[in-house]
C-alpha cells in the first residue's frame, strides 16, 4: 500500500510534467558555462584583486566586510589593507566607495549597481558572457551583447583590447571579433574574467564556501538517524498484524 | 544499583501525581497519545499533518532568531537581511531553514490536501476538520505572502505591487482599500513596517490557533484511513476499535521516522540547494527593491502561480480576480459536493480517478503556467486547465451520487 500512494504522488507528477513544455524554464540557457570554482583560493585572490581594481571605483558592494574577505580568502589583514584598501577603510569596514550615487547616475546615465549579490541575480554564466561581450560600435561608442547599450563603458578593453561586431556572412554576422589586441591573450582574458566571476559569485554568498561542508555531515547524522528510527519502528510495529 | 533506580522512580511518580492532581497531564497524555486509537492502515499520505506541524515549528523557531537581527524598514530591511547572510553567526543556516521551510510548507500542506481528495478525508463527519484545515491554509498563504516582502528585494516589492493591486479591481471600494492596506499612496516604509507586525504576531497566532481547533477536530471524529472506513464502528468488547492502535508509541515512532526522512530532503535543499534554481530563492530578489525599476518579469512565488495562472486566464481584471477568489473558496465546499456513498478513491469507480487526476495535473500545469512569460499560446493553456479545475467540481457534484463504486470491505485492509 505505501508503494501504491509513491506510486500515484509520481504519477501525478510526471503527467503533469509530460503533459505540455516546461513552461518555467528560463530564457538565456545559450551561455557559455563560466567553468568557476568557488572553492580554488588562488582563483578567488586573483579575482579579489581584479574586483578592487577594476569595479570598486564606482560599483560598491556594501554588504560585503573586507575583514571576512581576508577570512577566507587566506590573505592576512595586512595584505588586504596594503593592496586592496585605497580608501582610508579599516579591515572590518563594508566594500563602499567614495563616489557619490547621484554623481554617478549624473555621468554614467544610471548609478553603477551594487555588486555583493550580483551572482545571485545575473548567474555566473551571465556575468562571464558579460564582461567579454563589450564591443565598440560604428559611432565609437561601448555596447554590450547581453546588454544592449549597457551605461557602462569597457573598463577593462586595455587588457581584452577593442572587439568590433563582425559583418561577415551568414553565421559569423553578429558575430565579435578582435579588432585590435589587448595587453592578454583571449585565453588569459578569459582566464582572468573567469577568476573574477568566480570571486563575484563568491562574494555573493560568501557561506557557500562553509554551507556544503556543513551539509555533508548533517546529512550523514540524519541518515544514521533515519536507519535507526526505522528500526525502532519496525521493532514496534512488530506486534501490529 | 536498583535500589537506587527505584528511589528515582518513586521520585519521579510522586512529582507526575503530584503535578496531575492539579493539572490533568495524564488524562490528555492518554486521550491524545496512549489511548487514541488510530487506524493501523496508514500509509505515506499520512506523514504530511505530521510534517506541516514539524515545518510550523522549525519556522517560529527560526522566525524568532531572524527577528533578532532583521529590520522592517524600507531603508534597512534588505541590508539586513544581508547582514544575517554574513555577520550573524550561522545566520544563512537560520535564513535558509526559514526561507525552504516556507516553500516545503506548501509542499506538504498541498500533498496533504491532496491526501482528503484521495481516501475522502473531508467527509462527513470530518467536514469541520476539513473546514480549519481550509482556513490554515488561507491564513498560510496570507503569511506567506507578508514574509515574501520583508526581504524587500525586487520581486518582494513588485510581487506585492501586484497582489495588493488586485483589491484595486474590486468597484468602489477599491482604491481606498489598497491605500488603507499599505497605509501610503504606494507599498513603503509603512507597508513593510505593518506586514512585520502581521507577519511575526497576529497571522502566526491565529495559526497557532487554528492548528489547535484542527487537531481538537480530528481527535474528536477520528482519523479516517485509506480504505475509508470508520474504526469506530467495529469494536471489541473493550470499546477499541479494532482496526485501530494506540498513537503512542506506534504512531510516535513510525512519525519519529518519517521525520528524519523529511529532514534528510529538507537538509539537502537547506545546504546543497537553497535557491531551489531560483523557485525558493528567486534571483530577482536579490536586487534591492528599487520603485523606478519595474522587472521586466513579476511573478509570485511558485506556491501562489496556480491561482495566478487562474487570474492571467480571465482577460477582464475584476472577474480574473473573482475567479481567483472562486477557485481557493470552492475548495471549502469539497466535504459537500462529493456525494459519493463511498469515501474512498480504492472503492470508487474510475470515474473518480479520472476527475481526481486531471484535477492534480490541472493544478500542477497552471502553476507552471503562472511563473511563465505569458505567451499567447500559454494564455490558451491557460484556459484550458482553468477549465480542467473547475470542471472538477461541478463534475463532482454531479457524478458522485451514482457514480459507480466497488463493495467495500468491513474492515481496514493491512
Amino acid at each position: 500500500m505505501k508503494i501504491n500512494a509513491i506510486k500515484t504522488l509520481l504519477a501525478v507528477l510526471l503527467l503533469a510534467l509530460a503533459s505540455g513544455p516546461a513552461a518555467a524554464a528560463g530564457g538565456a540557457s545559450n551561455l557559455e558555462p563560466s567553468g568557476i570554482n568557488v572553492n580554488d583560493t588562488a582563483s578567488l585572490q586573483r579575482g579579489a584583486k581584479m574586483f578592487v581594481n577594476y569595479c570598486l571605483s564606482c560599483h560598491e558592494a556594501s554588504y560585503m566586510r573586507y575583514k571576512r574577505l581576508s577570512e577566507d580568502l587566506g590573505l592576512s589583514e595586512e595584505m588586504v589593507m596594503d593592496n586592496m584598501i585605497f580608501a582610508d577603510a579599516k579591515i572590518g569596514d563594508l566594500m563602499t566607495i567614495a563616489m557619490d550615487p547621484e554623481d554617478s547616475a549624473r555621468w554614467f546615465g544610471k548609478t553603477p549597481p551594487n555588486l555583493t549579490l550580483i551572482a545571485r541575480a545575473r548567474g555566473a554564466d551571465w556575468l562571464y558572457g558579460f564582461l567579454r561581450s563589450f564591443y565598440q560600435d560604428e559611432s565609437g561608442r561601448w555596447n554590450n551583447l547581453l546588454l544592449p547599450n549597457a551605461a557602462m563603458p569597457h573598463v577593462m578593453w586595455s587588457l581584452q583590447g577593442i572587439q568590433v561586431m563582425s559583418h561577415g556572412e551568414g553565421d559569423e554576422a553578429g558575430q565579435l571579433e578582435l579588432q585590435t589586441p589587448g595587453l592578454m591573450s583571449p585565453e588569459e582574458y578569459d582566464d582572468t574574467i573567469r577568476d573574477l566571476v568566480a570571486y563575484l559569485d563568491y562574494m555573493s554568498e560568501p557561506a557557500k564556501l562553509k554551507r556544503k561542508n556543513v551539509g555533508v555531515w548533517v546529512m550523514l547524522f540524519l541518515a544514521v538517524f533515519a536507519f535507526m528510527a526505522y528500526l525502532l519502528k519496525a521493532e514496534f510495529w512488530r506486534d501490529v498484524h | 544499583m536498583s535500589e537506587q533506580s527505584g528511589a528515582v522512580t518513586k521520585t519521579a511518580n510522586g512529582l507526575l501525581q503530584w503535578v496531575d492532581k492539579r493539572l490533568p497531564v495524564l488524562d490528555f497524555w492518554n486521550a491524545h497519545l496512549a489511548k487514541y486509537y488510530a487506524p493501523k492502515n496508514f500509509n505515506f499520505w499520512y506523514y504530511m499533518g505530521g510534517f506541516a506541524l514539524l515545518v510550523l515549528v522549525i519556522q517560529i523557531l527560526s522566525g524568532i532568531f531572524l527577528t533578532m537581527h532583521y529590520k522592517p524598514s524600507a531603508a534597512e530591511a534588505f541590508a539586513s537581511v544581508e547582514y544575517i547572510m554574513r555577520d550573524v553567526e550561522w545566520g544563512w543556516l537560520i535564513r535558509y531553514m526559514h526561507s525552504t521551510g516556507a516553500s516545503f510548507f506548501f509542499i506538504v500542506v498541498y500533498l496533504h490536501m491532496f491526501r482528503s481528495l484521495l481516501y475522502g478525508s473531508h467527509r462527513k463527519p470530518r467536514e469541520l476538520l476539513w473546514v480549519f484545515g481550509m482556513l490554515i491554509y488561507l491564513l498560510l498563504m496570507a503569511e506567506a505572502f507578508f514574509g515574501y516582502v520583508l526581504p524587500w528585494g525586487q520581486m518582494s516589492y513588485w510581487g506585492a505591487q501586484v497582489i495588493i493591486n488586485l483589491f484595486g479591481a474590486i468597484p468602489m471600494i477599491g482604491e481606498p482599500l489598497t491605500e488603507w492596506i499599505r497605509g501610503d499612496f504606494f507599498i513603503s516604509d509603512a507597508t513593510i513596517n505593518r506586514f512585520f507586525a502581521l507577519h511575526v504576531i497576529a497571522l502566526p497566532i491565529a495559526l497557532l490557533g487554528l492548528v489547535v481547533l484542527h487537531l481538537s477536530a480530528l481527535h474528536q471524529t477520528g482519523s479516517n484511513n485509506p480504505d475509508g472506513i470508520e474504526i469506530k464502528e467495529n469494536k471489541d468488547e473493550d470499546g477499541i476499535p479494532k482496526d485501530g492502535i494506540p498513537f503512542h508509541p506506534y504512531y510516535t515512532v513510525k512519525d519519529i521516522f518519517g521525520a528524519s526522512m523529511f529532514l534528510l530532503v529538507f537538509a539537502f535543499v537547506i545546504f546543497f540547494w537553497p535557491e531551489a534554481g531560483g523557485l525558493f530563492l528567486e534571483h530577482d530578489n536579490f536586487v534591492a527593491a528599487d520603485p523606478l525599476v519595474t522587472p521586466e518579469h513579476i511573478k509570485p512565488v511558485w506556491y501562489f502561480t496556480p491561482f495566478y495562472a487562474i487570474l492571467k486566464a480571465v482577460p477582464d481584471k475584476l472577474m480574473g480576480v473573482i475567479l481567483m477568489g472562486v477557485s481557493v473558496g470552492v475548495l471549502f465546499l469539497l466535504p459537500w459536493l462529493d456525494r459519493s456513498p463511498v469515501k474512498s478513491i480504492r472503492y470508487k469507480g474510475a470515474w473518480y480517478k479520472i476527475l481526481v487526476f486531471s484535477f492534480a495535473i490541472a493544478f500542477i500545469r497552471l502553476g507552471m503556467l503562472g511563473m511563465a512569460e505569458g505567451t499567447p499560446a500559454q494564455t490558451i493553456e491557460m484556459r484550458v486547465w482553468t477549465f480542467v479545475y473547475f470542471s472538477f467540481f461541478i463534475l463532482l457534484f454531479f457524478l458522485s451520487k451514482g457514480g459507480k463504486t466497488k463493495p467495500v470491505p468491513d474492515r481496514v485492509t493491512h
